[in-house]
């Protein structure tokens, strides 16, 4: 019950008139940038962080949610309009959503992939508001260890799945955590990795990495496999509302997309593309006309439409309660958080519990403006994509410098910053994921921090990380994730790509 | 990427564990270099020791790797393309070092990067980036206080 009155607070916050007016430039912007080609939500947070810098926590990080929900549904328009996913997670919505644009009927997978999105974030973002108080009573009890072995499991899981081989995600990782031990160390006052560099003591800023390996290693990646000849999207024709039959074929699988998507997405491991994949399987076997996927079946665009939104706000669960980015997406969203100096986890819902509770409301009204922007407004979006591609990614590179210049204007900065952006070129080249680099930054110093408050209780005796059941266990659970892959290579098929 | 010898399958992965060794190293003697010792549990290095022994331990999975044949074909590269990309980043760089302001440097990234991407127009480009650069430019220092560089061209405006 507390949830309900806690949430009906928050939509009082939500409802102010400055507020709406962030979610409404959040989704706006969200669709807008998660509409383009090649850009997922990942990258559109990343890139629009620096601008909202300025502005107050609340507001802002309520912009963000609606930009991380407008660039689910803006990147489910260009894969199925254009083929070309802006994302992993809406790989498979392009399967059957460009074979329906094809034959015509790209407006009825545009409706149901914006409906099913609507219906599948609105009963995942209830099962987060009742679920987030009780893992928060849970975590609470958590000492450092525990925060330690958690931590270790968000390492193993997000670089041994992310990517093709578990040895090319531990060394993103690395290069993350190598990244992260830059800087005046908070507890003894000494500075680490800097080379006497006075920019470096401050430590590297996420957002530079995030945009460095993000947007000008994407850049780079593109110019270099000249994948810039013009794609023409799919004209919307006809009527864009979906038949009764539509409907009929669709409302079941919103419903089983989010089942399969909102609990997998709140595992530490779970992602978005794994239940998108299931989904699509699922329907598959469940239709009652199987011989129409592959060919633009509706029931394959609803179905992972919905588990994508679902697991979207499943990730937000351990993201806001313990802290624990589990997808690229969410490691950006932190930090976000850590800008304002407010670090996500049990405390948020106490010592920030207005904003938390603001930011799920607000959660329920951007979902209810993106499908108003998103249905009568599609044909608007849809011309963003005659931007030529040229344009379009010099664009991208003014905007990524210029945000890393405003919240840090120093050249030192823009050398990381350019830095990075080869890293990113190179790491995608050769295959490496980026997810996990982004991760060991942020996720680094505080498992530093964990382990280092720990022995300090235990005056200096590394057992007390085995004599606490609760990270014994995950410590145990960690190690198994990471040996795994390597037994079984066999498991590979449950790899995932970043977004 | 210059190494010669024919026994070696996957040359990428070789340069990848040089570098990681480099690192490795690297990491390990600014960790010795730290004096300050915590009076018990860690010091501020044993997470240095840590990072380098991991980047140690990846260079030799990459070693053994990089005797296997490589699982991932390679693409041909536009250098050029990736080159002009270069030089638009080292121009917005350079710009900011030099004091030309960030209307100047994302001018020249704006039309070298659409350059990059196959764009002939440099004249239209030059134009279209120093529109957009002055319309950020007077959007978030104005409107939003943020502190972009000043060169010549902001101190008009």
């Amino acid at each position: 019950m507390d949830s309900l009155f806690f949430l009906f607070q928050g939509f009082a916050t939500a409802i102010e008139p400055a507020n709406l007016i962030y979610a409404a430039v959040g989704v706006i912007i969200g669709t807008a940038v998660g509409v383009l080609p090649g850009i997922g939500p990942a990258l559109t947070v990343a890139l629009l962080l620096p601008v909202t810098f300025k502005l107050d926590p609340g507001g802002s990080i309520i912009m963000f949610a609606g930009i991380y929900y407008g660039g689910m549904y803006g990147g489910s328009t260009t894969a199925i309009l254009l083929n070309t996913p802006g994302e992993s997670a809406s790989v498979v919505t392009a399967l059957e959503g460009n074979q329906m644009a094809r034959s015509g009927r790209g407006g009825p997978a545009l409706a149901t992939a914006a409906i099913g999105s609507f219906v599948a974030a609105l009963i995942a973002t209830v099962g987060l508001a009742f679920l987030a108080p009780i893992l928060v009573k849970v975590a609470v009890k958590f000492g450092p260890w525990d925060y330690f072995g958690l931590m270790l499991i968000a390492f193993v899981t997000v670089s041994a799945t992310f990517g093709s081989s578990p040895l090319r995600g531990l060394t993103s990782l690395a290069f993350g955590l190598w990244l992260g031990l830059m800087g005046i160390d908070q507890l003894t006052g000494q500075a680490r990795l800097t080379f006497g560099v006075p920019e470096l003591l401050d430590g590297v800023e996420v957002t530079t990495l995030a945009v460095g390996l993000f947007a000008i290693g994407e850049a780079l990646l593109v110019a270099s496999r000249h994948l810039f000849k013009p794609e023409k999207p799919m004209p919307v024709k006809g009527s864009i509302w979906m038949t009764k039959e539509d409907w009929n074929r669709s409302w079941k699988p919103w419903l089983r997309g989010t089942v399969l998507g909102f609990p997998i997405g709140a595992l530490p491991a779970g992602g978005a593309e794994i239940p998108t994949f299931l989904s699509y399987n699922v329907e598959r076997k469940l239709s009652k006309k199987p011989e129409e996927f592959g060919h633009g079946a509706i029931e394959g665009v609803a179905g992972p439409e919905a588990a994508n939104n679902a697991s979207a706000a499943g990730t937000l669960v351990p993201l806001l309660t313990l802290g624990l980015p589990t997808s690229a997406t969410a490691a950006v969203m932190l930090a976000g958080f850590q800008q304002y100096n407010i670090q996500p986890g049990p405390l948020l819902f106490t010592q920030h519990a207005d904003l938390v509770w603001g930011l799920v409301a607000s959660l329920f009204i951007a979902n209810v403006m993106l499908l108003v922007l998103n249905l009568p407004l599609v044909g608007l979006w849809v011309r963003l994509l005659a931007i030529p591609l040229p344009w379009l990614y010099a664009g991208i590179l003014v905007f990524a410098s210029m945000g890393t210049i405003a919240a840090n204007p120093s050249v030192v900065e823009l050398l990381l910053l350019t830095g990075f952006g080869v890293v990113g070129f190179l790491m995608r080249k050769f295959d490496y994921p980026i997810a996990p680099a982004v991760v060991g930054l942020i996720l680094g110093p505080l498992a530093d921090s964990a382990l280092r408050r720990s022995m300090q209780m235990s005056l200096g005796d590394p057992m007390i990380l085995l004599q606490h059941p609760s990270s014994a266990i995950m410590i145990g659970v960690a190690v198994v994730a990471l040996v795994a892959p390597f037994i079984f290579r066999g498991l590979s098929k449950f790899q995932q790509d970043e977004d | 990427m210059t190494s010669k010898t024919p026994s070696i399958a996957n040359r990428p992965a070789a340069v990848v564990a040089i570098v990681l060794l480099a690192i490795a190293f690297i990491t390990y003697w600014d960790a010795s270099q730290m004096k300050v010792r915590a009076t018990y549990g860690m010091g501020a290095n044993a997470a240095s020791y840590f990072v380098a022994v991991l980047f140690l331990v990846l260079a030799i999975g990459h070693l053994f790797s990089a005797f296997r044949p490589t699982d991932i074909e390679q693409e041909a590269v536009d250098w050029k393309a990736v080159g002009w990309i270069g030089l638009a980043l080292t121009g917005l760089v350079g710009s900011i070092w030099m004091g030309g302001g960030f209307i100047l440097g994302s001018t020249l990234l704006f039309a070298l990067t659409a350059r990059g991407f196959g764009r002939r127009a440099l004249l239209k480009d030059i134009c279209l980036g120093a529109v957009i650069g002055v319309l950020i430019f007077l959007m978030f220092n104005k409107l939003l206080t943020l502190a972009l560089p000043q060169g010549p061209l902001e101190r008009l405006l």
